[in-house]
């Protein structure tokens, strides 16, 4: 291929501006719940944004890449133009980027998902012919988008009436919740343990039985609950707080359970959000190497690290401010309800994330404040904005396919 | 910049609800001081702290329509929107009586009757208390909400609306001794005086029945 050093370099360019955009907005907003109810501080949110996300788009994030890469786009109908697969995916991570980018300078909220996915399937429709999309696929994309806030809805709103039921209502909440937090750590940690080793370890070559990958589960969630039990013994009642507010120390115990939904909704978006940026990178890297559409090729690990890495600048760069504007806002979900919406969310999104379903995160996470709400959660949710942010994508989706088309033939015609 | 999670979280009601009545309150609380200052015929003292308690009416005015504004059709809340927009029209009430207490005691230059004066001061003070209490339980509400209204925390402010009831009950008793009093001083007082101190009396016993109006309207919540 002629200009196969030129490809390789602008898709790590815009693969890492993609990222930095998915750092600068999505990043920022996932982890801003966790420092706004000051459950960590901005310091520590990104270095937890950049140890799980990495860890999450590493471990959990190869079936979503896949999907992006060869899913939606029959690759067969190419034939002998593998040019176009490279002008696509390079023009679409450039109009997810770009979108991504006007989006969060404007407030809009919308999905990396949305505008990757759109942006893949506007140029494949155009540029190739709409015969070279997967439609099933698609459709079940979709259908994903609608499920997966729901399904988190209903589990965020159980996992709450359990806290409920458990700790809240009970005569002495700090006792019970003492009791009850390190179990919700083990369950945490066993979940996404567990869809890890099942549905992503089988990309880094490692394969386990159902046996092994239990117990490691296990393991995995009694040792983050002994860690998370010692920090927690260590939360002492504060009377003169209490006397104000008479769950202060109760919120304090769910503030560090908090840290540890919080890494796990860094790995879920990890597994997911990362995914749909490296994804349109990999699939330029593969083909410019070999000149031919290669399905069998596996994830270079540098692709990854430019998505990593870029994640880290723009949630350093941008996102750090979008976190303390949250950190200063009145409104914010106090620990014990942001842990059952984070622990909802990030075990909907990895286990999307394991079937190779690129979702959104946002959207999972708004589905499960939600279904808190329900659970008679929270003080009050605007229904207009919740509206809104559904609403998003489908702006989100012709925005990105337009973008992608101009970018495609506009590439086209500069390198063909 | 935006966090959809946290534009999606309405502002919290519970917070402007309870500085509503903290001022309401405030409003009351000079009151004794009030009937304290025109007993001793310090009418500049009564003046300034009638401004004060108009001052406090004015805030607490305020306050409550910024709550109404605050609180839009869209907000999806675990209790009703027009139950809290009750409570805190009852909530305003307080202040608003004060106000009208005050207003009338500066007007008319009412003084107590010597006669009067320790029950008055004992029924003053009791219906303050009322109030005092209704804040308590009005600052029970973020804990309700973190508790969602149910559990160990409903009984914590159903006991305190009990007291509230007795509270109330026994301000009754005494604003009835206290007209009966009067009435055996009518014919030693001038009539017009007589007629604004049966409505003062009546006015303070107002505050007591506003207080237990707001535990009224709390235990509305608690029953859903």
């Amino acid at each position: 291929m002629e200009y196969q050093i030129t490809y390789i370099v602008l898709a790590a360019i815009f693969g890492g501006f993609m990222a930095w955009g998915i750092g600068a907005n999505d990043v920022a907003n996932a982890m801003a719940t966790s420092v706004g109810s000051k459950a960590i501080t901005i310091k520590q949110a990104i270095i937890i944004a950049a140890i799980f996300e990495f860890a999450g788009a590493v471990l959990a994030g190869g079936e979503v890449t896949s999907t992006i890469r060869k899913g939606i786009i029959d690759t067969n109908s190419l034939g002998g133009n593998p040019e176009l697969l490279v002008y696509g995916m390079l023009a679409s991570l450039l109009a997810a980027g770009i979108w991504l980018l006007l989006a969060s300078k404007r407030g809009w909220p919308v999905s990396t998902t949305h505008s990757i996915v759109g942006a893949v399937v506007g140029f494949a429709a155009v540029g190739i012919g709409t015969e070279a999309i997967h439609w099933s696929k698609v459709t079940d994309i979709v259908l994903s988008w609608i499920i997966t806030p729901m399904i988190a809805g209903v589990i965020a709103y159980m996992i709450f009436q359990s806290v409920h039921h458990l700790i809240l209502k009970q005569e002495d909440p700090l006792q019970k919740a003492k009791r009850y937090v390190p179990a919700y750590m083990f369950v945490t940690a066993f979940i996404l343990t567990l869809v890890t080793i099942k549905k992503g370890l089988k990309h880094v070559g490692l394969d386990f039985t159902d046996m092994q990958a239990y117990a490691l589960a296990a393991i995995c969630g009694v040792i983050v609950a002994l860690i998370g039990g010692f920090f927690v013994s260590k939360v002492k009642p504060n009377p003169k707080k209490e006397k104000r507010f008479h769950f202060y120390t109760v919120e304090r115990v769910f503030a560090v359970l908090m840290v540890i939904t919080a890494s796990g909704l860094a790995f879920a978006h990890g597994s997911n959000d990362v995914a749909n940026a490296v994804g349109p990178v990999a699939a330029v890297i593969s083909t410019a190497k070999s000149g031919i559409i290669a399905a069998e090729s596996s994830l270079e690990s540098w692709v990854l690290l430019v998505g990593a890495v870029g994640i880290v600048i723009g949630l350093a760069t941008y996102g750090v401010r979008v976190i303390r504007t949250v950190g200063q806002k009145i409104t914010h979900l106090t620990p014990s309800r942001g842990f059952a919406a984070e622990l909802a969310a990030s075990s909907t999104i990895v286990v999307a994330s394991g079937t190779g379903m690129p979702i959104s995160t946002t959207q999972t996470l708004v589905g499960a404040v939600l279904g808190v709400g329900m659970a008679r959660g929270l003080t009050a949710i605007d229904l207009k904005v919740v509206r809104n942010i559904f609403a998003s994508w489908v702006v989100t989706i012709p925005a990105g396919a337009g973008l992608s088309i101009i970018f495609f033939f506009l590439l086209r015609a500069l390198f063909g | 910049m935006a966090n959809f999670i946290t534009d999606m979280l309405g502002r919290s009601p519970v917070d402007p609800l309870q500085e509503h009545i903290a001022t309401a309150c405030k409003a009351a609380y000079l009151l004794p001081d009030l009937f304290k200052a025109a007993n001793l015929n310090d009418w500049i003292k009564v003046n300034e702290i009638t401004e004060q308690i108009r001052d406090y009416e004015n805030k607490a005015d305020e306050m409550k329509m910024n709550i109404r504004a605050n609180m839009p059709k869209s907000l999806f809340m675990p209790v009703p929107r027009q139950d809290l927009l009750e409570l805190v029209l009852v909530q305003d009430k307080v202040a608003n009586i004060s106000k009208q207490i005050a207003g009338m005691v500066r007007l008319r230059k009412l003084q107590i009757p010597d006669g009067l004066v320790d029950c008055f001061n004992e029924f003053l003070s009791l219906c303050v208390y009322a109030a005092k209490k209704a804040k308590k339980s009005v600052n029970e509400l973020d804990e309700l909400y973190t508790t969602g209204f149910r559990g160990a925390e409903v009984k914590v402010v159903e006991n305190l609306i009990d007291s509230l009831d007795e509270i109330e009950t026994e301000t009754d008793n005494q604003q009835t001794s206290l007209q009966e009093q009067l009435f055996l001083m009518e014919d030693d007082l001038p009539p017009i005086e007589v007629m604004f101190l049966y409505r003062l009396i009546d006015m303070v016993g107002g505050i007591a029945d506003y207080a237990e109006r707001i535990g009224r309207r709390l235990e509305i919540l608690l029953a859903k």
